[in-house]
């Protein structure tokens, strides 16, 4: 393999991967929203 | 008598006449240590890394030294925690316990700024092939681009135990690494405006509302670790470490581990880390013309991940109808949290009533990440394609 098709390789499948992979990170984090709901911040000054 | 006087006075002159005879690289690099301290005493510049690096640096340059020797003290703390690669993933560890990830868990779609944040990584990686580095030095001066120091020294030091690049190497990667990371306030500010227009700049953004959940928090980290361990195993240290000193603090039940991790192990790996860092460089072999490409390729590495992240913002902003502000994404690196609190100054500047704060710890907190997946991501891949 030349430097040029490694380098290339490593350009789209690396960052390709990490879009992917953080996106997946993304997803995760939705199911975890999901599963334990934010809860609304108090207000002080709530009656 | 007078023989064996004159004898012992040219053994304790032997340094200067070392100095006069072979010392020029060794003096030019004493004036480096002396720039970096300079750096970090009167201009508060990385202090915590530059200061030991720079003393490590003199130590290795003054004549006949012998502390990089076998048994010399800055090769045994290099031997003990940089070879084996020990002292920055306690760093992280330390990382993780002062990182909070809640902004980005109330607003997860912010991990993607972290992915385009790490564009300066692949496209160094290209460059660097193409100035004739081989792959592994390549790998080791595009990973300048994840703005994490640790990660550097960690991928670097990797291909070194393996002979694969120099030593020097490590520590001219290292200092330009944290060099670079300490100049982000001056790198990004510019590229912001040139890649930004005043409307784009000025777009507000209201703060996420409501907390994030404990059991959200305290889960974040174990996935994060899962993923990272099943899609890039070999970076499961780097990602490992990281979520470990973040689920220490948001568990709530270690708080003794937990400040531990972030100040005496972090401060103790620091000293260490930076001392045996400088010791690597020494004259001889720091000052090549390898050296000034890698300081080089490691700034064009930074104002790439900057462009990567506000050009995802750009498209962002326009796929949102305006909603969001394209400066987000110059956070997306993961130097934190300086570079969240640039981008909340910057939209200050342009709409005093904008408040990106909590938008950009988000983006910056995914930049940590990010870098560190993108890290995780480059090593699997070599494993697969057989270069390590």
């Amino acid at each position: 393999m030349s430097n040029t098709v490694f380098g290339l390789t490593m350009l789209v499948v690396g960052m390709g991967g990490t879009l992917a992979t953080l996106f997946l990170i993304t997803l995760a984090i939705h199911a975890l929203a999901a599963l334990f709901p934010v809860r609304p911040e108090e207000t002080e000054d709530r009656k | 008598m007078s023989g064996a006087i004159l004898e012992a006075l040219a053994a304790l002159l032997a340094g200067v006449r070392f100095l006069f005879e072979h010392g020029g690289p060794n003096v030019i690099m004493i004036a480096v240590a002396g720039v970096m301290l300079w750096l970090a005493i009167g201009k508060g510049v990385e202090p915590l890394l530059l200061l030991p690096i720079a003393f490590g640096c003199l130590l290795v340059n003054l004549p006949l030294s012998e502390v990089m020797a076998q048994g010399g003290v800055l090769k045994t703390l290099y031997d003990f925690g940089i070879g084996n690669e020990l002292f920055p993933l306690l760093i992280f560890v330390g990382i993780g316990s002062m990182t909070d990830f809640s902004p980005l868990l109330a607003n997860p779609k912010l991990l993607l700024f972290g992915a385009a944040g790490q564009l300066g990584i692949f496209i160094t990686l290209l460059l660097a092939l193409a100035l004739g580095f081989s792959r592994e030095e390549a790998v080791s001066v595009a990973a300048i681009g994840a703005c994490d120091g640790p990660t550097v020294i960690f991928v670097s030091n990797m291909f070194a135990g393996l002979g694969k690049i120099p030593t020097a190497m490590v520590g001219a990667l290292a200092v330009a690494a944290y060099s670079y990371m300490a100049l982000v306030p001056i790198i990004q500010p510019p590229i912001m405006r040139l890649l930004t227009t005043r409307k784009e700049r000025e777009v507000k953004m209201p703060s996420p509302k409501g907390k994030v959940s404990k059991a959200a928090l305290i889960s974040f980290p174990v996935i994060v670790t899962a993923i990272t361990g099943i899609i890039a195993p070999q970076g499961l240290p780097l990602m490992g470490m990281i979520m470990l000193g973040n689920f220490m603090k948001v568990s709530g039940v270690v708080p003794r581990l937990a400040n531990a991790a972030e100040n005496e192990i972090a401060n103790i790996a620091t000293l260490f880390l930076g001392l045996a860092i400088g010791g690597t460089m020494a004259g001889p072999q720091f000052l090549t013309r390898e050296t000034l490409m890698v300081f080089g390729l490691g700034l064009i590495a930074i104002i790439l991940d900057t462009v990567g992240g506000i050009f995802l913002g750009k498209i962002w902003y326009l796929l949102s109808g305006g909603k969001v502000n394209p400066l987000v994404g110059a956070a997306g690196i993961s130097a934190y949290p300086m570079a969240a609190r640039l981008v909340q100054s910057e939209g200050q500047r342009w709409n005093k009533h904008n408040f990106l704060l909590m938008h950009a710890m988000g983006a910056n907190t995914g930049g940590q990440i990010g870098s560190v997946m993108a890290a995780a991501i480059m090593l699997s891949l070599l494993k697969g394609l057989g270069v390590i």
